[in-house]
This record gives structure tokens, C-alpha cells and sequence, in this order.
């Protein structure tokens, strides 16, 4: 029983680990490969440097304006997020305290917006706020978060909802009773009782806007190379016919860095969130 | 319930509360969907001050348009074999992960990894392999399967996207799994291993009818990513060699954007809607049927 027990513990590390090595293979030749010289990319793409060659990195910053379109993302989502979160939370627990047929039904109409892709409206979306009403070429970074909102607003609105229907009333009615009014009984009371949820929800939507693509070559198409996220400035390094590694895999490392870092810090919250977002 | 007394107020209080997220929601959201409707009846370059109204033109067009049935029965190909192997491999993970051994919190949180990366930036990464490093393995090794690169060949290229969707959502899968394995009541499970059930009888009988729940979801959640697949389709092949692995939405995106089709395009996107709206709900019934039975 005891060699058993063994043998299928042996099994499983031995899976694990293969498994280990198809997650983490591409990571580690990208980190080795950033370092090298173009001809020795080519050559030997599997070997470790033989230099360090970390000018590659200051060129692909400057190329690719790294600290500025880092700046950019980081402001554009979390902007978004904190936008998202107040709209949100306010909203949903506005539907639950005040069962009217107009806000059943609005919320009924959120809820069901969440089957729709985005990319079934994106041309119509393009055309409203490009050609017609011009937000697009005159305040894109704004109108990125405005979109934001209204995509991320359904899933928040759903996720609150929820929470809040399992919040007892019996604190919310004390507070009114002691002359809080609506707004403070909400600051005060139930959002602080709300911030697992709004954490699950923040990790979310973190993970959404920072890495997002499509949505930002739309709206930020016509927009100054200074207002790029890091998935649109990276696009300077990769062309059809010919990519310079030498650029290239630095400007990579240097996008995929800072979620890591974070995520080495946070990976316990970061799980959980996203485990707690899908299942609902 | 809670409710004011005074009219004004009620109102006041309904606008502040739920007037932004309302507002920029059907803004967003809601309008651009009605519109969409609309424009699929015209014809509209994106560019003219004209649109011509063309009724039922575009949809005409839509069942003629070889390409976007060519992109339609590929993506639904990529779907069929992701979320199997997603889901399969998922599973797998997500069971030797919960066996109990050492390390398995490592474990778990290594493969989620990929899940914080863009679809873009892992394409790239991904590109880099199969172009550079895997080629140079093969000419070393001289092994014929890598000698050329995989993205040069419209077969390989779809298994290559299938391979780094696999690799990209495997993880997030996982961890759906974990959480529903551990609900699975440890009692009922050492009982059956003192009533004699090994361990297949017991993963059979026991732990996947109890898993069904993390199905629904799972397979849910990979249908939905993989029939609006785009960022990895673009930075790993930009739907080359010749257009063979282009997807739905990058057909879509390129008739609006590059063709400037404006309404044939979204009446494609329309289509395509209504297929992934068609999968999602076949798949909620027949899962919600599966979990009856169990």
C-alpha cells in the first residue's frame, strides 16, 4: 500500500513538471533571448547569452516610448476601474433597496447585454463615436475610459447585486434612523461592507482593460504615438515581413514585467478573484 | 425596501445613484446595438456623408461571401478542439493539483500565469517560438515537423493558435476546477474507498457528477473566448499564410476596417452573433439536462 501511495505521488510530480516546463519555456526563452544580438537570436535561439547586451532595453524603450505608454495604461485602467466600481456599486444597490419595474428592468436589461460580444458592436460603435460625434479623434483617451464603463458596468452591476441582497437591512435602517441620509448610508455603511466584492471585481476588470487590445486599436487609432497603451505601442517592433528580435523580445519582457511582479505579490487575491468572478 | 418619502427626493436620489452607470451603459452598450441593427440595411464606406439604403442587400451578400462561411467553420474547428483540450487538460491539472502533495499551491498559481498576459503579448512570445526557436531546433535535430516554420503552413498554423489557446486558457480553467474540487465532501469519497471503489470507479461515479456545476462554467467560458477569438489570431498569424486561418472576428473587423464595408460587415457580425448566441444556449440546456440526471 505504501509503494503504491508512492509510486502514484512519483506520477504526479512527473506530469506536473512536464506541464511546468510547456508553461514556463516560452517565459524562459524570451528572458534569454532579450539579451542577445540579433545574428545570435537566429542562430542559436535555445542557447544561454554569452552577453549581456541590456542596450537592447534602452532602445526598445525609447522606441517604443515605454514609460510613457506604461503611464498611459496604468492611468486608462485604473481610472476605469475606480469608475467602473463607484457606477456600479451605487447602482446596484439602488436595484436592491428599490424594487421598482424600472429598475427590475433595467438591471434585467444589463444582465442580458452580457451575452453580447463585443465584437458584434464595435463597427457601430466606431461609426457613433468616430465619424458622427468625433470623440474618437478629439479626447480618445476619454472616450476609452467613457467605454470602459459602459462594458464593464453589466458584470459589476451583476456581481454587487448579488452581494448586496445578502446584506441585512437592519444596519442600513439604523443609519437613516440616526439622520444619515441616502448618500452617507451608502459611503458610510454598505460600501465598506462591500469591498471582497469590489476587490473581486477591481482584480477583473484589471486584468480585462490592461491587457486589451481591440477595443484601444479602435478608439486610439488616429491618436499621437503618446497616448498608446503598451499593447498598441509594442506594434512598432512587428511587421508583416521582417521583426527585429533585437527590439522586439525586450519590448515584450518589459510589457509582460510589471503584471508579474504584481502578480508575485498578490497571487493568493488574484486567484481567488477571478475564481470568485467566473463562477458567478 | 427601502423608500423616500418625498417625490423629489426619490427621483433626486434615482438619477444620483443609478444615473451614470444607466446612462453610459445605454450609451455604450444598448445604443450602438440598435444602431447596428440599422446600419445592416445600409450601405456605408465609413468614410462618405451618404449612406444608401440598401434593405436586405448586405444579408444577401453575407450568404455569398465564401470567406466569412470559410472563417465561420474554421473558428467553429478551433472551438471544437479547444475547449476540449482546454477543458481535458484543465481537468487534469486541476485534479493533480489537489491531490495533496507538496508544492501543489506553486503549482497551481505557475499555471495560471498565462491568464495575466494579453492574448496579444502571449501571441508574440508564441511567435517567437514557432518561428525561431522551434525551426532551429528542427534543423539541428533535423526533424522534419519543425523544419519549417509552423506558421508558414495553413495546417499547422490552426494547430499552432489551438496550441497557445490550450497553453493561455488551461490555467484559468484549472482554477475553476480546484474550487470545485474541493467542494467535492471528502466523507463520501473515503467511504467509497473503504467500500472498495478504486479510484476510477470513484472519479466516474463520484467526483465528476459532483463536478458538473464547474463544466457549465468552464465550457461556457471557453466557448464564449474561443468563438470571439482575435488578439492571439492576429499577433501569432494575422490570419496567414494567405488568409487560411482567419477567424470570424478577424474577418469581420477586416471587411469593416480594411475593405471599409461598413454594412456587410456588421450584418456579419450579426451572424456571427447569432451562432455563438445559438452554441452558448445549446450548451446551457443540454449541461442543465446533465445535471438533473446526476
Amino acid at each position: 500500500m505504501q509503494t503504491r501511495a508512492a509510486l502514484q505521488k512519483t506520477w504526479i510530480y512527473a506530469v506536473l513538471a512536464v506541464s511546468f516546463c510547456f508553461f514556463f519555456f516560452p517565459f524562459l526563452l524570451l528572458l534569454f533571448n532579450a539579451l542577445k544580438t540579433n545574428a545570435q537570436i537566429i542562430d542559436s535561439p535555445s542557447s544561454l547569452p554569452t552577453s549581456l547586451r541590456f542596450g537592447n532595453f534602452k532602445a526598445a524603450i525609447e522606441e517604443m516610448g515605454y514609460f510613457r505608454s506604461l503611464w498611459n495604461t496604468f492611468f486608462i485602467t485604473s481610472a476605469s476601474v475606480v469608475l467602473i466600481l463607484l457606477f456600479s456599486g451605487m447602482t446596484a444597490y439602488f436595484f436592491v433597496r428599490n424594487k421598482t419595474r424600472l429598475n427590475d428592468s433595467f438591471f434585467f436589461m444589463m444582465v442580458s447585454s452580457m451575452v453580447i460580444p463585443f465584437q458584434s458592436i464595435m463597427i457601430p460603435i466606431v461609426s457613433i463615436y468616430g465619424r458622427k460625434l468625433g470623440w474618437i479623434h478629439d479626447q480618445p483617451q476619454s472616450t476609452l475610459i467613457f467605454m470602459y464603463i459602459g462594458f464593464g458596468v453589466p458584470l459589476a452591476v451583476f456581481i454587487y447585486h448579488g452581494f448586496i441582497k445578502s446584506v441585512p437591512l437592519e444596519l442600513e435602517e439604523a443609519a437613516l434612523m440616526d439622520g444619515c441620509n441616502r448618500w452617507k448610508t451608502y459611503f458610510k455603511i454598505v460600501l465598506p461592507i462591500l469591498k471582497p466584492t469590489s476587490v473581486t471585481i477591481g482584480i477583473l476588470d484589471v486584468l480585462w482593460i490592461w491587457n486589451d487590445f481591440l477595443l484601444p486599436t479602435l478608439v486610439l487609432q488616429n491618436a499621437g504615438k503618446h497616448q498608446l497603451t503598451l499593447p498598441l505601442a509594442i506594434q512598432v517592433f512587428n511587421s508583416t515581413y521582417s521583426t527585429n528580435y533585437e527590439k522586439f523580445l525586450p519590448a515584450v519582457l518589459l510589457i509582460v514585467l510589471p503584471i508579474l511582479i504584481v502578480y508575485l505579490f498578490a497571487q493568493r487575491f488574484i486567484i481567488q478573484g477571478v475564481t470568485q468572478g467566473s463562477i458567478k | 425596501m427601502i423608500s423616500e418619502k418625498h417625490r423629489g427626493k426619490r427621483i433626486g436620489n434615482q438619477l444620483l445613484f443609478t444615473g451614470p452607470a444607466i446612462l453610459i451603459f445605454l450609451a455604450v452598450i444598448l445604443v450602438p446595438f440598435v444602431y447596428g441593427i440599422y446600419m445592416t440595411f445600409f450601405q456605408w464606406d465609413g468614410v462618405s456623408s451618404t449612406m444608401p439604403f440598401v434593405g436586405k442587400d448586405n444579408y444577401v451578400a453575407v450568404f455569398q461571401d465564401g470567406k466569412f462561411w470559410q472563417s465561420i467553420w474554421l473558428t467553429i474547428k478551433y472551438v471544437f478542439f479547444m475547449v476540449i483540450l482546454v477543458n481535458g487538460v484543465a481537468f487534469l491539472l486541476a485534479s493533480l493539483v489537489t491531490a495533496g502533495i507538496r508544492g501543489q499551491h506553486f503549482f497551481r498559481t505557475a499555471f495560471f500565469t498565462p491568464n495575466l498576459i494579453g492574448g496579444l503579448v502571449l501571441g508574440f512570445i508564441w511567435q517567437f517560438v514557432f518561428h525561431n526557436v522551434a525551426v532551429n531546433f528542427g534543423e539541428k535535430f533535423g526533424s522534419s515537423l519543425f523544419a519549417t516554420s509552423w506558421l508558414g503552413d495553413e495546417h499547422k498554423a490552426f494547430w499552432a493558435i489551438v496550441i497557445v489557446s490550450v497553453w493561455q486558457y488551461a490555467g484559468y480553467m484549472m482554477v475553476i476546477f480546484v474550487a470545485g474540487l474541493m467542494n467535492v465532501p471528502k466523507d463520501i469519497i473515503e467511504a467509497s474507498t473503504i467500500d472498495g471503489a478504486n479510484a476510477w470507479l470513484r472519479m466516474r461515479k463520484m467526483i465528476l457528477p459532483l463536478m458538473v456545476p464547474s463544466f457549465i462554467v468552464t465550457i461556457f467560458l471557453s466557448l464564449q473566448r474561443g468563438f470571439m477569438v482575435y488578439d492571439v489570431n492576429f499577433s501569432l498569424t494575422k490570419g496567414g499564410p494567405y488568409g487560411s486561418t482567419t477567424m470570424a472576428s478577424m474577418h469581420v473587423y477586416d471587411k469593416a476596417f480594411r475593405s471599409y464595408d461598413y454594412g456587410l460587415g456588421q450584418a456579419e457580425a450579426f451572424v456571427l452573433f447569432f451562432v455563438v448566441a445559438l452554441a452558448t444556449v445549446l450548451q446551457v440546456y443540454f449541461s442543465k439536462k446533465l445535471e438533473v440526471e446526476a
